[in-house]
Formats: C-alpha cells, structure tokens, sequence
C-alpha cells in the first residue's frame, strides 16, 4: 500500500504544517522519537527554502510500506529562481550560517536518501528518504 | 491545503457490480448466519492441525471468535483497517507466547478453507451461483489473509528491533558516579549505529541525572574512523546544548591525529589522559573539594 | 501565536509554548529586545522546552536575541532542548555556538545568578572554581 499527500507551501504557516504532517506520517511508518525529529526538521529546512527563494511550491510526503522496506520519502519541489552552483551550495560552510535557507549538506546528513535537480531559471527538486532500521 | 490520496484495491471482485456487491451481502449474511458452527469447526480445525500449541483450547476459542467476527466485518464493509489494528493488536498479543508466523498464516487459511466448504455446501445446488459467489468472495478473502499476515510478521520486527534496542542498552551502561557527573566508558569497537546509540543514551542520562559534567573515556577504543570521529565530536556539542561539559579521557595518539585530521580543534575539547584525570577535573569543575594532586594533566 | 514573557526580577523568562512560524520567533525576538531594554533586564531565558523542531531559522533567531540582548547587557541562556533535538541539531550542523546553554530552567537561573552576582575574590586565579562545594555552579569547558 502506498500513500501520498502534497502540501502547498506559501507562507511560513505551511512549513509548520509540512513538518507536522512529516511527522506524523512517520509515526505511521514506525519511526522512533529521534528520526521524527530529523524527518521533521529536514522537512523544515526544505520548505524554508521554498518560502525563501522560490516564494511558492509543494511538498510531498510519501509513504513506502512494502514488505522489504519502510520508511518516508519526501520532494520538495518549486518553480522558483533555481540554484545556480548545486556544487557549492552542497557544500559544508555555504550557508550554514543558518536561517538564510539552503543548509542542504546538513539536510542530506540527517537522512539515508538525498537528490537534488536544481535548473536557474526552471527551478528546483530536491528528494529525501528516510527509511527504517530493521 | 492538504490533498490526500492513497492507492487502495477495492475489495470487491473485478465485476465491482450491483449483483457482485448483492453476492457479498448474501455471503456476510451467510457467515453471520453459521457464526456459531463455523467458528466451532474452524477452532476444531486448528487444535487438528497442532497449531497455536502454546495456547489453551479456551484461548484458541476466544481468538477464534474475535478473528472470525474482524473477518466477517471487513468482507462486508470492504475496509481494512479495523483488521489491520486487531491484527497487531492480536500478533502482540501472542508473539511473546511463542505463537510463529506459520501458525497465523495456517490460521488463516483454514478459515479460508471452512468458509469456503461452507459456500460449496450451502450452493452445490446451483453451480452458476457458486461460482459467481466464489468469484466475489476470493478477493477478499485474499486480501484478508495478506492482513492479517502482513500484520504479524510487521509486529514481530518490531518486537525484535526493541528486543536488540534494549540489549544494546544494557550492553552500554552510562554511569552515574556522583551528582551531576556521568561517566561513558566505551570499549571495544564501535560502528556508527552504536556510536548513535551510545549518544542519545548519554543525552537521555544527562536529562535524567541532570548532569552538569560527563566524562567520556575511550582508553577501551582501539581505532576510530573519520565517521565515528565526528560522531564523539557532535556527542560533545549535542550534550552542550543540554548544558553539560565533557571531557574526553583515554585519547591515544592515533586517535587524536585522526581528530585533527577530520579538523577538530583539540583546543576545543577538553581533553584528560586517563580516566582518574578526568574525573578529577570533572570534580574540580563542580566545585568539590578535591585532595591536591601534583600533576594534573589537563589539556586545554 | 504569542509567547508569554515573565518578569522574574531582573531577568525575563520566555516559554515557548508550541510549534512557533517564522512570524513568531521574530516577534518574539522583537518583544525580548523591547523588553529587556525597557526593564533593563540583567538576563533572558529562553525555555524551549514545549518546542518539536529547532530548525536553522530558530537556531538563527535564538543567536540574534543573545547578540541583541548582550548589547544591552543582558545574558541570555536557552533551556529545555530535548535530548532528540540536540542530536538534530549538531548532526544538521546547528550547534548555537556563542549561546549558553543549561538544562532547564532552574539551571537557567542558577547560571544567571553566578552570572551577574559581582564576583568575590577566591583565591589567586580568576578561572579558580575549586572551593566549598556548590551545586548549580556552571562552569563550560574551555571554548
């Protein structure tokens, strides 16, 4: 069974409501407390993001409960400005003087899957999964 | 703004008709009906086939009847989530009794098995009728059974994963020494999911105790990779944020070139040579009386 | 969403009640700056106790009340981060460096009060804290 929701991203209210959905939908999955609060706050940076640069977009949450794997796949997506050095903005120090957005190498610490497609002009995708120990 | 869509099969048959849903009806009529004998014959069965040994014939019973009445309901309303919920409910329930997941699943399929005999017999008049009432009944019962399965062995992982959670507690014990000071001795080797794990115990004692000082003693480490570096190094932060000091004991040469190598700056951490070193200096920190010690190596 | 600032003395405690938007942390960033300049405060706590998420915003906005507070001379120390959302944080490379940090709130006030009290002379060595036992002193680890 697999299930999915979007979530329109405008105002700093809708990151709110994207990182309570996240965490939500991971109890659902089974996650402990702590990776809540990584998914959560992962969710979080994302949508910050959306609201910063791109003013509007969407996240999706997804579901995955196939037998041989759990766990929570997360897009956030937007048409905005795009980013024009993928590269740098990955890198360690670029941003993390925190608050201004981006804070994406952190993000792709917090979780197991991380991908980013990112066009200037076209905007930017950026995947995240998490997934359960066993 | 929230859309929300899931992926569901309906539980019906292919055909998804008025006579296919009229069928089912009939069937639920049917099951509810026979409730008392097909119950009976079904526990009958199960006590035959030697499954559910480690339950009493009271206790087969009793979930046999509960099994039998979520069954019948999620024929009839066509979801499942009630079934899926009793289905957990019940798996833990018995998996701490020894009950395996060949046993569920044999369970299940013998109901399977007697609501379909009792199809044939009630219908072997009319054969037209049987197949169309099969026809709508075996989806469902499919279904029902990949739930009620799915269901237990879901549970029975996570009972393991909290079984190994609570080994690997015990296996690490964070100790409190004196008020307000903690002490992590750690031995042996250490990957990234026992580093992890190591961290938010020691977090979740600094809470507990509320610990103004930890000293975290690695003599017992023999080598640290890069990844498990930088973990020690977020421990230390991460219990900062909690308002606790920590020194780290027992640093052997090898390890701390590794730490400058990943780019710690040693002059940031606090760092003592042994064990006794630093617990001295933790006192020393929380302003106990200590006896004058020569030589205390502490490194700033 | 508003969150209650109280006037314990010289110092103010803000608790946060719940999941906070960005609007929020920075109203509240302005209502503390306001107010310790208004009742010149000697310290400000922060307790974050109720809070889920500390994401880079929030992290930013508690480093931009100690830095605003601090040019009016007051300390500000946070309380109440959950074991979880320390793990979080260091690993999303949020450390609130430059910002003290205590347990919770009585700790919060003990550093306060070691903080402002004017210091006596104990002994040669300013960085000296050896002498008659006392909790709730907090003393961090060089920096």
């Amino acid at each position: 069974m697999a299930s999915a929701e979007r979530i329109g991203i405008r105002s700093d209210r809708d990151i709110l409501l994207a990182r309570q959905r996240g965490r939500e939908l991971g109890r659902a999955v089974g996650f402990v407390a702590t990776d809540l609060t990584l998914i959560a706050t992962a969710i979080s940076e994302l949508a910050r993001n959306i609201v910063l640069y791109a003013r509007e977009g969407v996240i999706e949450l997804r579901l995955v409960t196939e037998d041989s794997h759990r766990g929570l796949v997360i897009v956030a997506r937007d048409h905005g400005p795009g980013i024009v050095d993928v590269n740098r903005a990955m890198q360690d120090g670029y941003s993390t003087s925190g608050g201004l957005g981006l804070g994406l190498p952190g993000v792709k610490r917090l979780m197991d899957g991380f991908e980013i497609h990112s066009r200037a002009g076209r905007g930017t995708t950026v995947q995240i999964a998490k997934w359960l120990r066993t | 703004m929230v859309t929300r869509g899931t992926l569901q099969q309906p539980a019906v048959g292919a055909t998804g008709t008025e006579s296919a849903i009229a069928l089912l009806r009939e069937l639920v009529a049917h099951l509810r009906q026979n409730r008392t004998q097909l119950r009976e014959e079904w526990a009958r069965r199960i006590t035959e086939a030697e499954l559910l040994t480690a339950m009493t014939k009271e206790e087969i019973f009793a979930e046999a009847t509960s099994v039998y009445d979520n069954y019948v309901e999620a024929l009839e309303t066509g979801t499942f989530e009630a079934l899926q919920s009793y289905s957990r409910n019940l798996s833990e329930r018995i998996i701490p009794r020894g009950v395996e997941t060949h046993e569920v699943v044999g369970i299940v399929l013998l109901l399977r098995d007697v609501l379909a005999r009792s199809l044939f017999a009630k219908y072997q008049g009319d054969f037209t009728k049987l197949n169309r009432i099969l026809d709508a009944y075996e989806p469902a019962a499919n279904r029902i059974a990949n739930t009620v399965a799915v269901g237990f062995v879901q549970e029975r992982e996570r009972i393991i994963r909290e079984q190994q959670e609570a080994i690997r507690e015990l296996s690490t014990p964070v100790l409190q020494v004196r008020e307000r000071l903690l002490i992590l001795p750690i031995i042996g080797v250490i990957d990234p999911q026992r580093a992890r794990q190591l961290t938010e115990q020691l977090l979740r004692g600094i809470r507990t105790n509320r610990a103004k000082v930890v000293v975290i003693d690695i003599t017992g480490v023999a080598a640290m990779d890069a990844a498990v570096a930088n973990h020690l190094v977020q421990t230390v932060e991460a219990s900062r944020l909690l308002g606790a000091t920590v020194i780290v004991t027992g640093l052997s040469p090898e390890i701390a070139q590794t730490l400058v190598t990943i780019g710690v700056d040693l002059g940031k951490m606090t760092t003592v040579g042994d064990l006794q070193g630093g617990i001295e200096e933790a006192e020393r920190l929380l302003g106990y009386k200590v006896l004058p010690l020569v030589e205390s190596p502490v490194e700033a | 969403m508003d969150v209650p600032v109280l006037k314990q003395g010289p110092f103010l405690i803000a608790t946060v009640q719940s999941a906070l938007t960005d609007a929020d942390l920075a109203q509240m960033r302005r209502l503390l700056i306001e107010q310790v300049g208004k009742f010149r405060s000697r310290g400000v706590i922060v307790d974050v106790t109720a809070v889920d998420v500390l994401d880079s915003y929030a992290c930013r906005t508690l480093r931009d009340i100690a830095h605003m507070t601090g040019f009016r001379g007051a300390a500000t120390v946070i309380v109440g981060i959950h074991p979880e959302l320390a793990f979080t944080m260091v690993q999303l490379g949020l450390s609130l460096e430059g910002v003290a940090t205590a347990l919770d709130l009585e700790e919060g006030l003990a550093y306060l009060n070691a903080r402002t009290r004017p210091t006596i002379a104990r002994g040669n060595s300013p960085r000296n804290s050896a002498g008659p036992p006392r909790n709730g002193t907090h003393t961090r680890g060089k920096r």
